[in-house]
């Protein structure tokens, strides 16, 4: 008897293990182990389809953790390319990218950490004319971009097409998170109704980030999508996880549905995608 | 009332540097008034030039949205905890 075969006596799911290959269950082994997952969550996860927009400092480590946990097709949305100074916290690049699509070197890792998984890398900059086209073929979007009108692209396309989220923010030493699950909670125009006006909010580049800090709140991302594909445990759903690293404080605050949101609202006023640099004041 | 603000990073080059102040105020408008003395050009950040909170801060009284409270007329009582939150879209 292999000690594959004696590893299926132990783990639960026993037709669902069968759906899976003995190197699967080797891989997979630490968390099918786990009774919240099991062989039926593990199946759960390589049927499920992740689309993560943005490669760098939140993409790359929830990435990489999808990848590592066997989530079975990655969408990664970059049109960026490496640059020496991504790589104090973008972990999925290494100096032997720079110069390289962001997307071609994070595909790179994630087949090389899991070749059980498929990774799609869309090499383009997301906007009102192809976003939906993009998100249609996954169950979950990530977004880990890096500027208003893209946040608010992303939640605008989301909340249209009825499609999980998770969003999440990072400046110097503070992240915040949170699950936007369309209609069952708030959205992040529902959070924040409009955007600052530029220069209002400094960007990483002009403040400045902790590379560990985009981990934590990357990690946090990659946790939210593991439990919804799972359909285990409590997602951010109306709560929004602030994070402060000098102080080490994570705190839960209550965010509520508005009634009179233009995008998830009783009355939506926004029933289609508009032009979000102009909406962010940048044109 | 005395409370305990919570100041975000963004604003903090306004408060010497601190992450939390105390202040005191009957409701959050008074609130932001008061602490604008201690610390001037404060309220301008979280205010626009109508005094409205602006549209990317939200502001929580022990973890609850004021806007689904009394907005800027939600009262305070001591001890309470009063955070700042700005969007930032970082990534």
């Amino acid at each position: 008897m292999s000690c594959f075969a004696v590893k299926r006596g132990f783990l639960n799911g026993v037709k669902d293990m069968e759906r899976l290959t003995e190197e699967q269950i080797e891989r997979y082994s630490r968390q099918i182990i786990l009774p919240e997952i099991g062989g039926v969550g593990q199946r759960k996860l390589l049927e499920t389809r992740v689309l993560v927009i943005g490669c760098g400092g939140l993409g790359s480590p929830c990435a990489f953790y999808l990848a590592g946990a066997g989530v079975g097709k990655i969408g990664l949305v970059d049109s960026d390319a490496v640059e020496l100074n991504n790589l104090q916290r973008q972990i999925l690049h290494f100096t032997h990218n720079l110069g390289q699509p962001k997307v071609d070197s994070a595909k790179e890792k994630l087949q090389a950490l899991n070749p059980d998984i498929e990774v799609v890398p869309y090499h383009l900059r997301l906007t009102s004319e192809n976003i939906r086209e993009v998100i249609e073929d996954y169950d979950f979007v990530v977004d880990g971009s890096d500027n208003f009108p893209t946040r608010y692209l992303v939640n605008d396309a989301c909340v249209l097409s009825n499609k999980p989220f998770c969003h999440a923010g990072i400046l110097r030493f503070d992240g915040q998170v949170i699950t936007i699950i369309p209609l069952q909670g708030p959205c992040y125009r529902c959070l924040f109704p409009e955007p600052p006006p530029p220069g209002m909010v400094p960007s990483c580049q002009e403040a400045g980030i902790l590379g560990a800090v985009a981990g934590v709140l990357g990690v946090i991302q990659a946790t939210e999508v593991l439990k919804f594909a799972l359909g285990k445990g409590e997602l951010l759903i109306g709560k929004l996880l602030v994070f402060n690293a000098l102080e080490m404080s994570f705190r839960k605050l209550t965010i509520q549905r508005n009634k009179q949101c233009p995008v998830c609202g009783d009355r939506p006023t926004v029933t289609e995608l508009i032009d979000y640099e102009e909406f962010c004041n940048l044109i | 009332m005395k409370v305990k603000v919570r100041i975000p990073n963004v604003l903090q080059k306004l408060t010497e540097g601190k992450i939390e102040v105390y202040a005191t105020g009957q409701d959050i408008k008074e609130l932001i008034d008061n602490l604008d003395k201690e610390y001037p050009g404060i309220k301008g950040r979280i205010c626009d030039e109508s005094g409205n909170l602006r549209r990317f801060i939200n502001v929580f009284v022990n973890e609850q949205d004021i806007r689904f409270l009394d907005g800027d007329k939600t009262q305070l009582k001591d001890g309470d905890e009063v955070s700042i939150i700005p969007a930032i879209a970082g990534g």
